[in-house]
């Protein structure tokens, strides 16, 4: 099968790759997945800055990983940004548009999108 | 939720969360049913939780009071004419411990839900775990589509991990072709 030399190929590539990188990330990206966030639309979102940030060639620097409820399940899918040395970001009612946007004016630009945070949802 | 893909993702999850280290997932459809089964070595349930699982005020989570995940696919599963069965061994019980959930759906009643996006569902359970072991099977009447992440991981060698982007792109597109080469084109969404 075709598909299984392809995946040979990505091996050969990234082992060069991972062997350089220095750093597990400074930047990490949470996507909460239980019931209500999936419910609500969460894994599009996931995939959204899954491909978003491997795009952006910043695989190497942001990680975006997975986690339960946190408890705020009627602002679902909510998406929390941790960067070092600055406080965590919450992002709620997510798309996966508006994860393009937070990637492009946030993760790459360095500027919370405020309208989108969990501040401007008017608790 | 409106794919039934998503309610396979929300069951996997509650064996990802059981501490599961093998985790198989099996769809099979003929031209009146849709079956799946999530089988994994997680902690297991005990006989309190296991009979208090469709009550949708009981759930061991401590950030909510609610459960509807078993619920909500219960209600789905019995509106197709279709059924849920969980079985499980709690770890205090037993070294083979686990759960196992069997869902099976009317594909032709009115009230049945699209499968959707199934792939999608398989990349995201790899991406949040990349170390279990998930085993995937879809079965037709004229073959299945599978995937092994155990076989996976002996190709690429331990160093680099299943959940790498251009991994669980290579992923996505090994199982679409699977779906394609049965004729049975999975939805991409």
């Amino acid at each position: 099968m075709k598909s299984l030399e392809e995946l040979m190929a990505i091996k050969n590539k990234m082992a060069d790759r991972v062997a350089v990188r220095t750093s597990s990330g400074n930047t990490r990206i949470v996507v909460g997945m239980a019931t209500c966030g999936i419910a609500a639309g969460a894994r599009p979102v996931l995939n959204a800055f899954v491909e978003g940030i491997s795009e952006a060639g910043l695989a190497d620097d942001v990680i975006v990983t997975q986690t339960g409820c946190i408890g705020i399940c009627q602002y679902e899918p909510v998406v929390e940004v941790f960067e070092k040395d600055k406080e965590k970001t919450t992002y709620v009612k997510m798309t996966a548009e508006k994860a393009k946007e937070v990637i492009e004016k946030h993760i790459k630009g360095g500027t919370p999108v405020a309208e989108y945070t969990i501040g401007a949802a008017q608790l | 939720m409106d794919e039934l893909s998503l309610y396979v993702l929300d069951i996997t999850m509650n064996s990802v969360r059981a501490g599961a280290t093998e985790i198989t997932i099996t769809l099979r459809e003929d031209g009146e049913w849709l079956w799946f089964t999530v089988e994994d070595n997680g902690c297991g349930m005990t006989e309190e939780q296991l009979k208090k699982l469709t009550d949708p005020f009981f759930t061991t989570r401590k950030t909510r009071k609610v459960g509807l995940g078993i619920p909500f696919l219960k209600m789905l599963a019995e509106m197709t004419d279709g059924y849920v069965r969980v079985t499980s061994v709690h770890e205090s019980v037993s070294e083979n411990h686990g759960t196992k959930t069997e869902a099976k759906f009317g594909k032709n009643h009115i009230d049945f839900l699209p499968l959707g996006d199934i792939v999608e569902t398989v990349k995201t359970l790899i991406q949040g775990a990349p170390s279990i072991d998930f085993t995937f099977e879809h079965i037709f009447d004229n073959g299945k589509v599978e995937l092994s992440c155990a076989a996976l991981r002996e190709m690429l060698g331990d160093g680099i991990s299943l959940s790498e982007p251009d991994i669980l792109q290579w992923i996505g597109q090994y199982l679409h072709e699977q779906y394609d080469e049965l004729g049975h084109p999975a939805e991409r969404l």
